[in-house]
This record gives structure tokens, sequence and C-alpha cells, in this order.
């Protein structure tokens, strides 16, 4: 799951050394389709904004098996334990091919894990908040799945050969995710009068958090250009925030729950979703660490990577005996 | 107690500790030492969870309730489960320990069963036979991994195996009616498994570099499959419970 990597309006984004003939090469190749392999030459900021974003998504995935994981130990019933469970291991199995895709950039799987539970690097927004009920954790398994499919059904068609090949296999699972929350929420919804209130309240509390998902519009954005050109980035956030309204908005209002915002409409005249812009201010304050949760889930991932310490000293003493895996 | 009721209980003993395991596996989520053994204990713990379902299945059949509500709506002490299954994962050394010692165990019991003259339950241990094997070639990969990684690696397992090793012979607690079980090639009982057991974990525990409690500080931790647990259990249970008891009634 995954919303938007996060980009620094103020960063330098050219160097001296790339002369405008290698970039013109470098660009030519990606106007033709063709895809950028980790032994290519590709210019330096190229490649950082790749392992920023590639490293952001590894840590949305990891840190995003946390608010829904804690709902696995309460599950109710095998169907839904059983499902919770295979569907936060793709998460976390997800996490493990996004740090393999970074790494073929030149930063280690140690160093990025180190720059997450410092704080350096982020990752997607929607993670800060809270899955106070069980409700909360089907609509989360249902929409901000189905906002990461938006977000990396257009990232798959990229310039990174890696990063398009391990979406393609995240998108083909996240597809399953999305069907085991729909039918979670559909099932809440037409429940008894306790199931609807307990999704009613999870959808209004994370409407603005979908919202914000996809990153503040960036049509002024210089840096956007840049990276839409070299195919880094493939859809600007408005236009991923529209088709997310248009394709979940109706089946939301379906089921008979209701949206936080009395501007919600499909304009006839621009085809575009009329809605009140969520609070950005909050936006920032959470992504630079004053939300919910950022404390509670970095201090988890800090907590598992000091306690896992000791394994990972054992296996990379090079004097011990190793056993020869058996597949 | 008829020959249905020691099958009832033979099930139950085998569905609890299923579940139990399965879900204190599934606590690793977010939790392990590496991404990897997150994935497997997540594995591992489905693995466990679809066998528990399939067990109670088979007393469903045999008359008892659905599985949904025998495994969410029984308090501690109408479990059969194990006393080692109920502890907390603790650290990486203790759930691997445990995952080694209860997985070689089942492994054994489930390749006894598929003789089993009860034909459900052979056909669902032929199954699980095949699923265990790689549970305990995970086990035993990392023991063994751990066992001669460095000191400190090798006195955490040394330590987490002799916390767990008289819980893990509780495992072995012989039921009440299991005379009648083996008389009609059911199962060969606990006590024949136990000593399959000890033959196949000890050899391995020692390639691994661990040192077998002394024999004379052998006592089995038993009461668990008579409804006696640790104070573990209940609270395991009432956070696993904690959305099917707002509605039992409810479709979830």
């Amino acid at each position: 799951m995954y919303g938007n990597a996060y980009i620094d309006p103020n960063e330098k984004f050219s160097s001296e050394e790339e002369t405008p003939e290698l970039v013109a090469a470098f660009q030519a190749r990606i106007d033709a389709g063709e895809k950028i392999e980790p032994q290519d030459w590709m210019p330096a900021m190229y490649r950082k904004q790749l392992i920023r974003m590639i490293e952001q998504h590894a840590h949305s995935e990891i840190i995003g098996s946390l608010p829904e994981g804690t709902w696995i130990t309460r599950a109710p019933g095998f169907r839904r334990k059983l499902a919770l469970m295979a569907k936060v291991q793709d998460e976390v199995g997800h996490a493990q091919l996004l740090y393999s895709a970074a790494e073929t950039l030149g930063k280690s799987r140690e160093d990025m894990m180190n720059d997450l539970i410092t704080g350096k690097s982020k990752y997607s927004n929607i993670f800060n908040y809270p899955a106070l009920t069980w409700a909360d954790s089907a609509v989360i398994a249902w929409l901000v799945d189905a906002g990461a499919i938006v977000n990396q059904l257009a990232n798959s068609k990229g310039s990174y050969g890696p990063y398009c090949r391990a979406l393609e296999r995240i998108c083909y699972e996240e597809s399953f995710h999305l069907k085991y929350g729909h039918d979670n929420v559909v099932h809440l919804a037409t429940g008894t009068k306790k199931q609807r209130e307990m999704v009613q309240a999870a959808m209004t509390r994370w409407w603005t958090p979908l919202m914000h998902f996809f990153g503040p519009s960036d049509k002024a954005s210089v840096h956007s250009d840049t990276l839409m050109r070299w195919k880094v980035k493939m859809a600007s956030n408005d236009a991923m925030r529209q088709q997310f309204m248009d394709m979940y908005i109706p089946k939301i209002w379906d089921l008979g729950l209701t949206l936080p915002d009395p501007l919600l409409k499909k304009n006839i005249e621009t085809g575009l979703w009329d809605y009140t812009e969520p609070d950005w201010e909050e936006f920032k304050r959470v992504i630079n660490g004053d939300g919910p949760c950022n404390a509670e889930r970095l201090a988890v991932r800090r907590m598992a990577e000091e306690n896992g310490k000791w394994v990972a000293r054992a296996i990379n003493n090079e004097e011990a005996e190793h056993v020869r895996p058996f597949a | 107690m008829n020959n249905i009721d020691a099958l009832k209980e033979l099930l139950y003993k085998m569905a609890d500790d299923q579940l139990i395991i399965g879900h204190r596996n599934s606590e690793w989520n977010g939790l392990g030492p590496i991404l990897e053994e997150d994935i497997a204990f997540s594995s591992m713990a489905q693995d466990k969870m679809g066998q528990s379902e399939h067990l109670y299945n088979l007393l469903n059949q045999l008359g008892e309730a659905d599985a949904d509500t025998v495994a969410f709506t029984r308090n501690a002490p109408q479990f059969h489960c194990s006393h080692l299954v109920e502890l907390p994962i603790g650290g990486y050394d203790f759930s691997l320990i445990r995952h080694f010692l209860f997985d070689f165990a089942e492994y054994l019991r489930f390749e006894a069963l598929k003789t089993s003259a009860y034909q459900p339950l052979a056909q669902v241990a032929k199954k699980f036979f095949g699923e265990v094997k790689y549970h305990t070639m995970h086990a035993n990969t990392w023991v063994y991994q751990l066992g001669h990684g460095n000191e400190e690696s090798n006195s955490k397992m040394q330590e987490s195996l002799n916390f767990a090793w008289n819980y893990a012979l509780g495992m072995f607690e012989p039921g009440p009616a299991e005379e009648m079980l083996i008389n009609e090639n059911i199962f060969i009982g606990e006590e024949a498994l136990q000593a399959k057991w000890l033959e196949v974990v000890i050899p391995l525990l020692e390639k691994s570099n661990l040192v077998i409690p002394e024999q004379s500080s052998w006592a089995p931790i038993y009461g668990g499959r008579i409804g006696n647990h640790t104070a573990h259990l209940q609270p395991l249970l009432s956070e696993m419970t904690e959305v099917y008891s707002i509605d039992p009634s409810a479709d979830w």
C-alpha cells in the first residue's frame, strides 16, 4: 500500500557533470519507451528520486502492516483471520521486494532501515492514523489499497525496470486485498445496526486521510515536470485523486454509507469531482512527525530492529558455520 | 468415556494447540528480526490456523459446534492446548525454539496419524504432514544457524531451550482415554510419540551446538489437556474474541 513520494520543493535538481548530451540520450531512451536498468547511466537526480520513492514505498509497506496487523489477533472468525494474515504478509513481502529494487540503485537495506527509524526518510502519511476498530481495518484494506493500486498501476508503467517489475507483482496481489477489503466492508455495511455504525464511523474517520493520500495538488511544481518527463512520476496527484474518487465514491454511496464532505459531487460540465480541499496544514504537520501515531509507529519499528540485532550479528558472523539453504 | 469421546479429546487437543500456536506466531507480524522471518512466521501461522479449522470441522462432523463457534466462544478452562503454546512470544530465540520443539512433535504426530484407523483424520494428517515438513525445515535451519552463529546467539538459544524444555515435554501429557485409541489403531499414544520425538530432536539440537537439559531435571508441565492453563491463555482468548463477541450471531 502506498500513497505518493513526498518531494522537497527546495531541492537542487541537476549536477554539472551531467552533460546535455548524456541527459538528452537518457531522455531519448525513456521517450522511446525503453526501461532503464541498474547498470545503465542515469542522472544523479533520477537515481536519487527513485531511491527516495522506492524506499518510501518500501517503508510504507512495513509501517502499513502495523495498523492492520493489530487486528490479526482480533479478527472475527477463521475466514477473516486467515485472509487478514495473508494480506498483511503480502505487504511485508512487498517491502522485501521493494528494498531489493531500491538496493539496485546503490543504497543498502540496512541504510534504508536506519533512515526509517531515525525519522530521516518518510513513509505514506496515512499510516500515521490509528485503526481504532475492526471496521477501520476493513476500510483500510478496501480503500487505502484501492488508492495504492491507482498510484502503483500508474507507476508500473514508469521507466525504471526493477521498480516496474516489482510493482506489477505488487498490484496483482493488491487487487486481492481490495476484494477482501470490499467484501469485509460490504458485510459490515449490510450487517447489524452495530456493524453499520462501526463502518460508517470508520469511513468518516478515514475520508480526510484518503483525500490526503495522493498528496497536495502538484500542478505548479517544476520538479514534478522533470519527474514526469523521466517517467519517475506517471500521473499528477490531482489526476490520481480524481480517478480514485471516480472509481470508489459511487461504490461507497451504493452501500448506503455517507462521506463527510457536503460539496462532494461529480461536476457534469468538467467531468471531475467537486470536493472540499482537505486540511493541507494537517497533512504537513503529520508528515513532519506530528500525527496521531508517528511516534508509536517508529517506536515499534525501532523496537523490532533493536530486538532483532543479535540475530543479524549471528548470521553475519563470517566465522560461523553456515547451513546450506534447502531450496 | 466411549470411543467417540476419546476421539474428540484427541482432536480438541490437536486443534487447540494449532489455533493457539498459530495465534502466537501471527503476533510476529511487523516485529520479526528480519523481514524474511516476519513472512515465514506469518506463513506458518496461516498453516496452523488452517489446520486447526480443519480439525474443528472434523469435530463438527462428530456433533460439536461449528469451527468459529468452537474457536471464538470458549473460555480458557474449556481449552485443551498445552502450556507450551500459550506462553507469550518472548524474544525471537524463545519463539524459534518453541517452533522447533512444537513442530517436530507435530511432524511426528501427523506422520503417525497418516495410518490412523479413523479415516477422516488419516486424510487430513497426510495433508498437514506435507505442510509441517517445511515448518521443521525452517526451524532446524534457524536453530542450527543461531546455535552456531556466535557466543551471544548460542547462549540465547541455550537459555530458551532450557526454559522451554519441560513445557515441551508437557505436550505429551497422556489423555485419560488413550488406551482406547491405541487399541483401535486410531493413535499411537503420547508416550510412544514422545519417545519418537526425543529420538529426533536430541541429535538435531546437539548438532546445533546446544545442550539438552540434564535428564534428572526433566519435569513435564502438564495440565493443559484437562483445562488447567497458564495465566497467559485467557488474555489471549479475550483478545482473539474481542470483535467476534460484539455480536456472535452477526455475519462478520
